[in-house]
């Protein structure tokens, strides 16, 4: 390759490569979580991926360490693994997390990487992040952002997620603003955002957005809850049930009433 | 693209009751062709044998009770009850006769026998003692295969006990000329013969034998065209009154006559096919390319506005319902290996012609509409693909795939075409391709493929690289030396490919007996009369007249050798954890899991032994000793541990099927022992042997009588399927086992190679999974993947997992970005999984 093949050697931490994944973007894709995240959402069902520290979690019966330094080079030799798979179905890789943002240069090095490949990149993100490096570092090697955008009181974000959501806002309309292709998802957890209310906020914030012409209805699931165990922890869902399909369907009409293209699930 | 392709045609509510009446009750096994046959052997003993074949075919014909059933708008059946079967004595018998009191509450496909039957076959069976083409092929073959056979290396038993079946007739030439153009064609070539010619006698008779088939196939579709007539004479509903009248007048002009219409060419279709069923006891007798053959009656009735797309459906609806009328009983063991009364009667649409120009067509579609409506296991629709397939009728297919009934089967023109052209086929021949009964590629209409002819077990060679050749006591294998004493990984290596290689060589030995055995005993004039260069050759295709000649043996257990290889090398020869002596007590004892019966009977005969060699007498009441104390040995704690830390460091190795190079390339040498000593042999047809890598269904039988194999696999449980990954070990999803299997060469299989996925329904939900599943496919086929199907997990699957779960432990679900064994989770978010698989359409 001509390009200065630094970036290759720039080093993050992972903690799961995840193939076939056909709801995160467009095609076949291969999922890297990195791992840390700057919030603590109650449903997370990832939840060690919380913690940017190597741990151990117990799943079926055996301990498993969750965590593992790489390099660029290495997380793409498993990626182009799949490459025929994305060149059939216009797939490629996605970031998710945790939050990617946290590792600034490791996310932008892995998505420069895809790219000069060929590969089509998408991120799994809150935006949590100063946006001027968002800028610089991310979108010039992003072709889709998954952007989540969880709630509009700013209050029951704190409550729920562990940080308010003004910054999350304000990103979401400079990124738009910089004509950055933007999905907006939104997980819809009973007790905090399952009401038609606060999705059609949710809606008609993100039909303000530029560009912004689809949004994601994700329900809440319970595939994550064995994990809290795992890692010792409390899991505060404990009892709520996912949302029935017919709320799911109500939403997304309430949804839908702002003129964005709705789907229930990714 | 047409939208046509997306019309979904509105299915007939003839059709759910045709359905109903089939499967009313348990099918029954009907002695009439049996007793008809016998008589006709009997009247015939002095004649020449290919002319016994006709007369008794041309018997069966004029004799088999006939019925058309309610609604029925395309007739035709060999048995009086639905689903029911005649049997074949003239093949086998006696496995019959030893199982006639527990074939009706076997586990696996049971019939029901009545008393009187049983009488009956018990009185013809008499004649047939030293007469059946079984009993003439045991006496070919050599005494050290007869041994193999015993001690479960391979088996033949398909052929050794029933008819050969896998080919697919020409189609085409009988809708177009009638069996009166046939019969002419053999006609011309018995003018051409001269009383001096060498082969006169043969070729005489053989041709002689032709005609005397096709008349009998007329004369049977006559009886159907009286029988229609007489109860339309006695219908009162006026409508029903029609279409029986309309019954009679195509049975009486096909399949003598050229089809001329789409409905005769359906009808004619189905004569063919079901007297095919009724000459012998083969299965796998395939209908090929049917969007094909049948596609120009549809073209012109539609362009001539004679016929509505919603009747053509109707037709092939109820040709589909027929292709499940037809069944056949097996013995036991075979019906375990073959589960699920399949005669595998193998339907392709899709695909390119013999110019390489796609012809994908109105009636590909039509085709998967029809598996939809039916919803039965037959035919086994198989779709052809390559670069130029339309995306809508991948996303057709992909659609009858998410209904979770495991069709259609998809087939990579690109991998098979050339695979065809190494063994000799032409190219116009080759991409005209069809496949036969499960994965088998043939040229139609001019191929005896012998496909499935043996399962070879690929396991119980190393097996016998441990034990030096020996099983319970007897020399069956080579002797490749002590175990104990080899030192480099290359020497066990080695050792497998001897035994490999010798074992191969008695399975030729093996089929070939019983290619003979079915060339002197029961030639086929009817089948061979629709099969190219037969009438020409003035030869059956049991004699060597089809112009292609193969002879296809499987075999399977790659994953588990791969795996079980690659740990010996790994944990003997590189981290030298163990050592060869410890792999081979742990194969004793099978990992300190308890023995098998098998494994007991064998230590209790090697124990006799010994004391005989060291001069002690031994009776039978020592060897009941011998054999108490040998079941009753446990392992001390000690051992037990032992054991289970060295299953835990062979768990904890890299595996086949996860996209993982440096075992993957190994898997791919390790099939190779199989497929590369094959292709040096040759058959009595004067054809050569291919192989094929995939089991059946009898990597579960087969599994049962093999002891516990280096990777961890424990004694009598299943061997991996088809070339996948062994069950539980592709733990990187899907596309990283399509990834690893399409790295072994699938070209080189010329039978075919089969791989298993299976799927949870919300992978394939909304149009974008439908999509990226096809897209999924054409990846792996772009790869030279050769054949996939799919499991797609049903709801009730997920509920007898969440009831059973000692049956689903490799049973993984990916849900929403976290995939788990399904049978870890706890019950509600087993439930959560289950509520969202119904969601997933």
């Amino acid at each position: 390759m001509i390009v200065d093949q630094d970036y290759l050697n720039t080093k993050g931490r992972i903690f799961d490569i995840q193939k076939y994944s056909i709801h995160d973007g467009p095609g076949i894709r291969t999922i890297v979580f990195l791992k840390g995240c700057a919030f603590r959402c109650r449903w997370c069902c990832n939840p060690e991926s919380q913690s940017y520290e190597i741990q151990t979690m117990v799943t079926a019966g055996k301990e498993k360490v969750v965590g593992q330094d790489v390099t660029v080079a290495e997380v793409m030799e498993e990626v182009r693994k799949d490459a025929i798979h994305y060149r059939r179905s216009g797939g490629g890789l996605t970031l998710s997390g945790g939050e990617s943002l946290l590792q600034m240069d490791f996310a932008s090095d892995l998505l420069l990487a895809a790219h000069m490949e060929g590969y089509n990149t998408a991120l799994e993100s809150t935006a949590f992040a100063d946006f001027n490096k968002i800028r610089d570092k991310i979108l010039p090697h992003l072709d889709l952002f998954l952007l989540d955008i969880k709630h509009m009181n700013s209050a029951k974000h704190k409550l729920f997620v562990g940080q308010p959501n003004e910054r999350v806002l304000e990103n979401a309309r400079k990124i738009t603003d910089s004509g950055q292709k933007v999905i907006v998802r939104v997980p819809v957890i009973p007790t905090f955002n399952a009401t038609p209310e606060e999705i059609l906020e949710i809606a008609v914030f993100a039909r303000s957005l530029k560009g912004v012409e689809q949004i994601h209805l994700l329900p809440y699931h319970r595939l994550g809850a064995d994990k809290y165990n795992g890692l010792d922890r409390e899991y505060y869902l404990e009892g709520i049930e996912p949302p029935e399909n017919e709320l799911m369907q109500d939403l997304a009409e309430v949804a839908k009433s702002t003129g964005l293209h709705v789907q229930i699930g990714g | 693209m047409k939208d046509v392709f997306y019309g979904d045609i509105e299915k007939s509510p003839r059709i759910p009751r045709l359905v109903e009446h089939l499967y009313a009750k348990m099918p029954v096994i009907e002695a009439d062709r049996a007793l008809i046959v016998t008589e006709s052997y009997k009247e015939t003993e002095c004649e020449p044998v290919i002319i016994r074949r006709a007369k008794a075919f041309e018997k069966i014909c004029k004799e088999l009770p006939i019925i058309i059933r309610p609604e029925e708008l395309i007739v035709g059946s060999n048995s009086i009850a639905p689903r029911g079967c005649q049997v074949f004595p003239e093949y086998s018998f006696s496995w019959l006769e030893d199982e006639f009191d527990t074939v009706e509450t076997r586990s696996a496909d049971p019939f029901y026998i009545s008393e009187e039957t049983k009488k009956a076959l018990h009185e013809a069976y008499k004649y047939w003692g030293g007469k059946t083409t079984s009993d003439l092929a045991t006496s070919y073959m050599a005494p050290e295969a007869l041994t193999a056979i015993e001690h479960n290396m391979f088996t033949t038993g398909n052929y050794f006990y029933n008819g050969i079946g896998h080919f697919c007739v020409d189609y085409e030439k009988v809708l177009r000329l009638g069996y009166e153009g046939i019969r002419k064609e053999a006609e011309e070539e018995l003018e051409k013969c001269q009383v001096s010619d060498a082969d006169y006698a043969k070729r005489y008779h053989f041709l002689e034998s032709v005609i005397i088939s096709c008349n009998a196939a007329i004369t049977y579709a006559g009886r159907y065209a009286v029988l229609a007539l007489e109860e339309a004479e006695k219908c009162s509903d006026i409508t029903r009154k029609k279409e029986l009248l309309e019954i009679a007048r195509i049975c009486a002009k096909v399949p003598a006559k050229p089809a001329q219409s789409f409905y005769e060419a359906c009808q004619s279709f189905w004569f063919i096919q079901m007297l095919l069923q009724t000459e012998s006891s083969g299965h796998s007798i395939s209908p090929g390319r049917f969007d094909q053959y049948m596609y120009p009656y549809y073209e012109k009735d539609m362009r001539e506005g004679n016929i509505t797309r919603e009747f053509a459906q109707e037709l092939i609806d109820c040709i589909w319902v027929k292709l499940n009328d037809l069944n056949k009983v097996r013995d036991a063991a075979s019906a375990e290996g073959f589960a699920g009364y399949s005669l595998f009667q193998n339907l392709i649409v899709g695909g390119q012609n013999e110019a390489g120009v796609d012809v994908t067509n109105d009636l590909s579609c039509m085709c998967i509409e029809a598996s939809m409506h039916v919803m039965l296991p037959a035919p086994s629709l198989s779709i052809r693909v390559w670069n130029k397939t339309p995306d809508a009728l991948m996303i057709k297919a992909a659609a009858l795939t998410r209904t979770g009934i495991g069709l259609p089967a998809y087939y990579n023109d690109e991998v098979i075409i050339p695979s065809m052209l190494s063994m000799g086929v032409t190219l116009e021949d080759a991409r005209n391709y069809c496949i036969i009964g499960c994965v088998e590629p043939q040229a139609p209409g001019k191929t005896d493929g012998w496909h499935d002819a043996a399962f070879f077990n690929m396991c119980r060679p190393l097996e016998l690289v441990f034990s030096n050749g020996m099983d319970k006591g007897v020399q069956v294998g080579l002797k490749t030396g002590r175990i104990e004493d080899m030192t480099t990984f290359d020497e066990v290596y080695d050792a497998y490919k001897a035994q490999m290689e010798y074992f191969i060589k008695l399975l030729v030995n093996s089929d070939n007996a019983i290619d003979m055995a079915h060339r002197e005993r029961c030639p086929l004039p009817f089948q061979s009369a629709m099969v190219a260069d037969c009438i020409k050759a003035g030869k059956a295709m049991q004699e060597g007249g089809a112009h292609y000649n193969f002879t296809g043996p499987q075999g399977f257990g790659i994953a588990n050798m791969t795996d079980a290889l690659y740990a010996i090398k790994l944990l003997v020869f590189e981290q030298k954890k163990y050592t060869l002596s410890d792999f081979k007590k742990a194969m004793d004892n099978n990992f300190g899991k308890g023995l098998t019966l098998d494994k007991v009977t064998q230590l209790t005969s090697e124990v006799a032994k010994n004391l005989v060699a060291a001069g002690k007498q031994v009776g039978e009441n020592e060897i009941t000793q011998i054999f108490e104390t040998v079941k009753n040995t446990s392992v001390s704690a000690e051992e037990a541990n032992f054991y289970d830390s060295m299953l835990k460091d062979i768990a904890s190795l890299p595996k086949y099927g996860n996209d993982d190079d440096d075992i993957d390339m190994f898997a791919k040498d390790v099939a190779y022992t199989y497929t590369k000593p094959l292709l040096k042999y040759t058959n009595p047809r004067g054809g050569r042997f291919q192989a094929g890598l995939y089991p059946v269904s009898a990597n579960v039988p087969l599994g049962a009588q093999t002891g516990a194999t280096p990777d961890g696999r424990l004694a009598g449980t299943p061997i991996a399927d088809g070339i996948g990954p062994a069950a539980g070990r592709d733990i990187d999803g899907p596309t990283a086992t399509l990834n690893s299997v399409a790295k072994i060469d699938h070209g080189i299989a010329s039978n075919g190679t089969l791989l298993n996925q299976k799927f949870h329904p919300s992978a394939l939900s909304g149009i974008e999974g439908l999509q990226k599943f096809a897209a999924m496919i054409r990846a792996y086929f772009d790869q030279k993947g050769m054949h996939v199907q799919f499991n797609v997990v049903s709801r009730e699957t997920l509920l007898d997992a969440q009831a059973h779960p000692e049956n689903y432990k490799g049973l993984v679900v990916r849900v929403a970005g976290y995939s788990a064994l399904f049978t870890t989770l706890s019950k509600s978010l087993q439930d959560d999984i289950i509520n969202r698989t119904t969601q997933a359409f």
